[in-house]
């Protein structure tokens, strides 16, 4: 690692309509590094590369990519600059095989026929350069993520990319991809390759970056070498406060069994889970993003047609094969994705709220009423402070934190016993946060059994009682809350079976 | 202050415009014509309209549905042909009492819509395939069983529902006004409509709701079926003769008369009172071009930019 710098970013403020998304932020890195970009969820890790490949344009700051200040208007001049950005969500086209992808608007040509030979031979000698084995004719769709990624990382390279932006590259690998990866990142560096790594894994950032910058709520925290700091004062930055304030102090208060899963499977998606749930507790489920946290939460919610094993309520043995089922005895879920799952955007509040309970409000058995659905919204609307100008506003207008409250309420209209809630926090201000905790503890308080699935470890382990942790499709092990730590849940996580 | 409530005026007024802006256009098409022709404006050519657009507006108060669900029906133009052909041979060639053939007719056009709904929803084939390839087998069945030939000759009885008259206004005006209230209360006031809009809005949200969106979008393709029945017995009537190749081509009218009434293809918005008016700009456009003389040939070339003008500034007042 030189000492020259490739990327300077400097006072680099956004706004958006609302919300200042960056405020005077730095960023610098150096030839031959790789440098962490860390903060929590909406921290502005994402804002800042969308204004640094010309996605957004910035109100003020400079950036100076070696040593020429720039003006992106678009991702294309971006890449001439030698600048990629590896997203999250792969861009290859399936149907089409490796080299295609790698080549694609590029193609050496013959004429007019794409020289495939050619095209062939310049994907071996780039895969080589990496050090990656996969075979250029294979189709992407037939590939595992991991070599996904690896195909997107040598595409970039071949476009003589140098300075690589790689957005939670780990977040849907495998242990063993992951290490594939680093040894990947390792030559690249050789290479005098730059990497930006977005992450919020942070061992992670320990085991391979050189510098840390922290961001929060759009700010610049600090700049540290990875050498010279430890985990506690990293989190210390992201959070900028103690974890206890970010969550309440959770009361449980377990009564009897409501929810008894046994040797629930699910072709290709869940083998061999049970659990139990109670009344009155909070059951965490931890786990890396597809390890079945999801799928697990969907087959009890009835959303698979294939499956095995038994389901029981209050010690009764239950048929659920579809969500109608699944709401109809007391159980309802909370999507992880509320723009595809949760809601029908393009509809008012209210329609999104009695959608579950429409039929059992009913004017002589035939029509909607009107009346008693509008009372239903507003009972909501007050109850969980759902910031909308009345219930007849599209749900599309509404911010994140509201929209959220809107599905949180849909599930609450069908007065459920069994609440499970899939990253019910995901892309929403503190502020939403805090309140949708709260409403935890008084569903809670009410006798509910409430499943929560969230990928913040922090959020497992200070809102729940006890903490199942899934891996590969599997229930690894289960942990007592109080005396669960982050490292016994990732153990449990990445596979190592609890001793 | 002031200033405020005239600019929030100015606003209501362009979104109550913008709201009604397919009525305004029609006004607008009426006012035109009357002027360029003194026969436009008259009781009976206005009648001659409506009549003329009950049969593509029944079949387009069907293809609304099936197009709010995020769906499409390219069958609806054979399958008023099969159950036109079913009522007609059931009369002439089996002798059934008028109202029981007319019953068969019905079913058969449903039952085909059924199959449509069950391919589409339970095998998860997509509706343009599933409606191509219905399009294609009931005009084949309606060739069998009419040997290709014309059914015709009818009483009085079966002859009203297309060419009977109650007072002045003829009987298909009616029919079509009737089923214009039922489907539009049933789109804004009960859950079958709701849960119509949702489908169309965000289909796994709908499932995950606990709504069964199978059996919805099953009902909204039979309910099609039944529709362009209605339309086919209708038409058999009218012409006095169950023709084989009755109803072709009326699947791209309706679909243009519920996209001129500002319904998105894409489903979960629009309803049929737009597609009534869509309905009627294609039919008053096409009166007031045969009264002005203009040959066929350009009707076409009209009829089309229309639907493509009209498209183009729904899109462009839905960007602002």
């Amino acid at each position: 690692m030189g000492n020259e710098k490739v990327l300077e970013m400097k006072n680099i403020t956004k706004t958006f309509p609302g919300v200042k998304a960056l405020d005077r932020v730095n960023f610098t890195l150096k030839k031959g590094e790789v440098h962490a970009l860390l903060g929590e969820n909406g921290a502005g890790k994402s804002t800042l590369m969308k204004v640094l490949n010309g996605i957004h344009k910035r109100d003020e700051g400079e950036i100076i990519v070696k040593g020429d200040p720039v003006e992106f208007e678009n991702t294309k001049e971006a890449q001439n600059a030698g600048l990629a950005i590896i997203h999250q969500e792969l861009e290859l086209i399936p149907h089409l095989n490796v080299a295609e992808n790698i080549y694609l608007g590029r193609e050496d040509k013959k004429g007019i026929f794409i020289n495939y030979k050619q095209l062939y031979q310049n994907t071996a000698d780039v895969l080589e350069m990496l050090g990656v084995d996969i075979d250029p004719r294979a189709k992407i769709k037939d590939l595992n993520i991991g070599s996904q990624q690896m195909v997107e990382i040598a595409k970039a390279v071949s476009q003589n990319a140098d300075i690589l932006v790689m957005d939670e590259p780990t977040s849907s690998l495998t242990n063993q991809e992951i290490d594939i990866l680093f040894e990947l990142i390792e030559r690249l560096k050789e290479q005098e390759i730059s990497i930006v790594y977005i992450s919020h894994r942070l061992e992670e950032v320990f085991e391979i970056c050189d510098r840390v910058t922290v961001l929060r709520d759009g700010q610049f925290v600090g700049e540290v070498k990875t050498a010279e700091t430890d985990e506690d004062q990293l989190i210390n930055m992201m959070v900028g406060r103690t974890i206890e304030d970010r969550f309440p102090e959770m009361k449980f208060n377990p009564g009897e069994e409501i929810l008894r899963v046994e040797n629930l499977a699910v072709p290709d998606k869940i083998i061999d889970a049970s659990f139990l749930l109670h009344k009155g507790e909070v059951l965490g489920i931890a786990g890396l993003m597809g390890s079945g946290r999801t799928e697990l939460a969907k087959a009890v919610f009835g959303v698979y047609k294939e499956k095995t094993g038994d389901i029981y309520f209050k010690g009764k043995k239950l048929e659920i094969n579809s969500p109608a089922d699944a709401l109809k005895n007391g159980i309802s879920y909370l999507s992880e994705d509320r723009k595809d799952e949760g809601l029908v955007l393009g509809l008012p509040v209210a329609d999104n709220i009695s959608i579950s309970v429409l039929t059992t409000m009913l004017k002589a058995h035939t029509f909607i009423n009107a009346a008693a659905e509008k009372e239903l919204a507003q009972k909501y609307i007050e109850d969980l402070s759902i910031k909308t100008p009345s219930e007849m506003q599209l749900v599309k207008n509404l911010s994140g934190g509201n929209q959220q409250k809107v599905v949180i309420s849909k599930l609450l209209s069908t007065k459920p016993e069994v609440v499970i809630l899939d990253e019910p926090t995901r892309g929403i201000d503190v502020g939403a946060k805090r309140e949708i905790y709260n409403l935890m503890q008084e569903l809670v308080d009410n006798g509910v059994g409430v499943i929560l699935i969230s990928s913040e470890l922090p959020e497992v382990l200070n809102l729940s009682n006890r903490i199942l942790v899934m891996h590969e499709q599997e229930i690894m092990g289960e942990l007592d809350a109080a005396d669960a730590n982050q490292e016994e849940i990732m153990q449990l996580a990445t596979g190592r079976r609890n001793q | 202050m002031n200033n405020l409530s005239s600019n929030l005026n100015k606003n209501n007024i362009l979104e109550v415009l913008n709201k009604f802006k397919t009525g305004i256009g029609l006004l607008v098409l009426i006012i035109i014509l009357s002027f360029l022709s003194p026969y436009f404006l008259t009781i009976p050519n206005l009648l001659n309209i409506v009549r003329q657009v009950s049969i593509i507006a029944i079949i387009s108060f069907g293809m609304t549905m099936v197009i709010l669900t995020g769906g499409i029906d390219l069958s609806v133009g054979s399958m008023l042909a099969f159950s036109g052909a079913i009522t007609a041979g059931m009369i002439i060639n089996s002798g059934l009492n008028v109202f029981l053939a007319i019953f068969i007719g019905l079913a058969a056009g449903t039952a085909l819509g059924l199959f449509n709904g069950i391919a589409v929803a339970k095998a998860k084939l997509p509706a343009f395939i599933v409606t191509l390839a219905m399009m294609t087998i009931a005009r084949g069945f309606t060739l069998i069983y009419t040997n290709g030939r014309p059914i015709s000759g009818f009483d009085e009885t079966f002859r009203f529902f297309g060419a009977g008259y109650l007072g002045r206004i003829p009987v298909p005006v009616v029919i079509m006004f009737l089923l214009l209230f039922v489907i539009y209360i049933l789109l804004k006031k009960t859950p079958l409509g709701r849960y119509i809009y949702a489908i169309g809005g965000n289909e796994k949200a709908t499932k995950l709701s606990g709504i069964n969106t199978d059996k919805i979008k099953i009902a909204v393709y039979a309910l099609n079926g039944f529709l362009a029945a209605v339309s086919g017995i209708i038409l058999t009537s009218r012409l006095n003769s169950a023709q084989p190749m009755a109803g072709e081509g009326y699947e791209l009218d309706a679909i243009a008369a519920v996209v001129l009434g500002g319904t998105s293809l894409s489903g979960g918005s629009g309803g049929v009172v737009g597609t009534i008016i869509g309905a009627l700009i294609i039919a008053v456009l096409n009166n007031g071009l045969n009264l002005l003389n203009v040959s066929s040939f350009y009707q076409l070339v009209a009829k089309g930019a229309v639907i493509l003008l009209a498209v183009f500034l729904d899109r462009k007042s839905q960007q602002q």
